[in-house]
């Protein structure tokens, strides 16, 4: 069908000049995804905005203009610098080691040696593994008495850890599981990128004589730049957004001490119906991502080499 | 003592099909060893069991006199050029050219100037701050040489290292990579598929088919001995026809179908039997005019003008016969043609086995060579 009106439409382009210009044939192609674009992804954000600058009813209807007055109270707000801050350590915690991780793995199982590809499928399995059914996993390993984690403690002669309860160890226990959950992703990619690497380019440092860490750093980890830089940046978006994990395992307790900047957001809209001071948070959020991500890109930029 | 020498060496993966058999080979130092054969024929794999990156199934192999079956790579001290160059794109030139003297421990100064003396020789001077991306790809394949001569190594193995540049590029560094290595006397194992490239480079060269060898010598002892069918059909160009010949009383039939007179010299410098391969290199079908005697009356199939010669095809039979003419040919398809073909210039092979039974007894150049 496609076929025979194509021509039509662009005959029509063509011939009839004079007359009002027909929109062009790509326009039409775009149009599904603009729009899909514009009403989900477009809309939403300039409403954020504005609202981001209105009191709010529980309803979420904009009763009165408090122009930066959302912002001010947040940044005045104890609750909101801890979640803050709590973002950061997370971040911290997760995303380099995330990568260091998954790196470690590919390069330990990129060789073609008989049954690498059991460890390639286990190492990459967390990557089909549901958030919500991986914090079920984690809570029945976590349960401060019938939890595996715990009976080891106890065997090697411990006290039995409050691991989710516990303030000292939630953002710990927390930060592990995103690990485990996010090193399926970044092992496939950084895998995908070893084995673009030519052999010769191994081979050249086998004839040199260079050892494993030679090679690492000066063939495997420039080699595979790009891809590093791509589960670097998408890992931090990710842990800056963090949502699932805690839902599940913490609801941002004990203490507040797991309240992540999205969870604290979803809290603030959906349970406490402050629709204002959660769309500025939102912003916030916005503006932080981009800014992250753009400093990491400058940062970064020199290191990456793209073939 | 040979630089390189290798005594009945096998390699296999499974341990069933053997990717190389029965090799035997001796490369004298600086001796341009070229080895040569189709894709597929081990060539590659010879290349890298001497290079340290494939392990030997049985036979031995020595470098300098000392057994190196498992030796690694590193204490073989030599040098390795890829086909893909291998150049790391991250790094400079300098960085590319200098790779791996850090791990050798040599020390800063002199790292210095090798690279300058290497940079000098290739004509690299002016690009070593830039990335390989930003070079040409007769560049690249410089960098990678340049590479090979700072190490120093007395050896240097090249896998197809020109396969990746356009063909003028090719011949220019065919000449260059010679003039570098009798500059240097470096012992060089040169791998390619190319046989102008083994012809033009080699002091020897060995033919690899399935895996065995098919002959080794000096390009001329392979171009006017073959040793087998593969062999002849393989070095020259254009190929050297090939067909079955059959002797009868009025002279030798090609294909049951073209008959070549025999004088009774010719006919008594034929090898025993009465049923052979022959071959017969384009440049011996000589032209001749209707009246001359004892020629041959084929059909033109086309022609390729050259130029500076005329390559006409005809058929024998099933066979497609190439002739090599000096000078300016008008011919049409289907013209008649009256040729020249002389049973002393045929290369005789045996009907089954394809081994040589007479080689030809003159050599059309050879003269000149000698003069």
């Amino acid at each position: 069908m496609t076929y025979e009106k194509m021509p039509d439409l662009s005959l029509a382009q063509t011939g009839e000049k004079g007359r009002k210009k027909p929109l062009p044939v790509w326009v039409i192609y775009l149009l599904p995804s603009l729009l899909i674009f514009a009403l989900f992804t477009i809309y939403p954000f300039l409403k954020t905005v504005v609202t981001s600058f209105f009191a709010t009813s529980t309803t979420g209807e904009m009763t009165k203009f408090v122009g930066l007055q959302n912002y001010i109270d947040l940044f005045t707000n104890a609750n909101y610098l801890q979640s803050l801050g709590t973002t950061f350590l997370y971040t911290l915690l997760t995303v380099p080691l995330t990568v260091i991780l998954s790196l470690l793995l590919a390069v330990l199982s990129a060789q073609d040696r008989p049954g690498m590809g059991v460890f390639r499928t286990i190492f990459s399995s967390t990557m089909g593994i549901s958030v919500a059914a991986g914090s079920v996993f984690w809570n029945l390993l976590f349960h401060p008495t019938a939890g595996l984690l715990n009976q080891v403690v106890q065997w090697m002669g411990g006290k039995p850890i409050g691991w989710l309860t516990d303030t000292h160890y939630a953002i710990f226990a927390i930060s592990a599981v995103s690990i485990w959950m996010n090193l399926g992703f970044s092992y496939l990619v950084l895998m995908g990128g070893l084995k673009n690497i030519d052999d010769s380019h191994y081979e050249s440092v086998e004839i040199v004589g260079g050892g494993f860490f030679y090679r690492l750093r000066k063939v495997t980890i420039p080699l595979i730049s790009p891809s590093l830089f791509f589960v670097f940046t998408t890992s931090l978006i990710n842990a800056f957004q963090s949502f699932g994990l805690i839902d599940m395992l913490t609801s941002g307790g004990p203490n507040n001490t797991t309240n992540l900047m999205v969870y604290k957001l979803y809290q603030d809209a959906f349970v406490n119906f402050r629709f204002g001071s959660a769309s500025a948070q939102g912003i916030i959020l916005f503006l932080l991502i981009l800014l992250i991500s753009q400093l990491q890109t400058k940062l970064t930029e020199r290191l990456v080499t793209y073939q | 003592m040979s630089k390189i020498e290798i005594r009945d060496l096998t390699k296999s993966y499974d341990g069933k099909i053997n990717i190389l058999e029965g090799i035997d080979l001796d490369v004298n130092e600086g001796e341009f060893y070229v080895l040569v054969g189709p894709s597929g024929c081990g060539k590659s794999t010879l290349l890298r069991i001497i290079a340290g990156l494939e392990q030997i199934t049985a036979g031995t192999l020595k470098i300098d006199g000392q057994v190196a079956n498992q030796m690694l790579p590193k204490d073989r001290n030599l040098s390795m050029v890829f086909q893909n160059y291998a150049l790391y794109p991250h790094m400079t030139v300098k960085d590319n050219i200098l790779f791996g003297l850090d791990v050798r421990k040599v020390p800063k100064d002199e790292q210095l100037r090798r690279l300058d003396e290497a940079a000098e020789m290739l004509g690299l001077s002016q690009y070593l701050k830039r990335k390989p991306r930003e070079l040409s790809g007769g560049q690249r394949q410089r960098v990678a040489l340049a590479r090979s001569v700072c190490s120093q190594s007395p050896i240097c193995l090249m896998d197809e290292p020109l396969s990746n540049l356009d063909a003028k590029l090719r011949g220019q560094m065919r000449n260059e990579i010679r003039r570098l290595q009798k500059q240097l006397g470096l012992t060089v194992i040169y791998v390619t598929h190319d046989q102008v490239e083994a012809m033009t480079m080699g002091d020897r060269i060995m033919v690899l088919h399935g895996g065995k060898i098919q002959q080794t010598g000096t390009p001329l002892e392979l171009y006017n001995c073959p040793a087998n069918t593969f062999v002849a059909g393989f070095i020259g160009s254009p190929q050297m026809n090939l067909c079955q010949a059959k002797l009868t009383e009025q002279g030798l039939v090609l294909e049951n179908d073209l008959v070549i007179p025999l004088t009774l010299e010719e006919r008594r410098n034929l090898p025993q039997g009465t049923r052979w391969q022959i071959g017969v290199r384009a440049e011996q079908i000589e032209p001749a005019s209707p009246a001359q005697e004892g020629t041959c009356l084929v059909y033109a199939a086309s022609t390729e003008m050259m130029g500076n010669e005329t390559q006409v095809l005809f058929r024998v039979g099933d066979v497609l016969f190439t002739a090599r003419w000096a000078g300016q040919y008008m011919i049409d398809p289907g013209q008649r043609l009256h040729i020249r073909l002389s049973a002393d210039d045929f290369h005789f092979f045996d009907l089954d086995k394809g081994s040589l039974v007479r080689p030809a007894l003159h050599i059309k150049g050879q003269a000149a060579l000698t003069a």
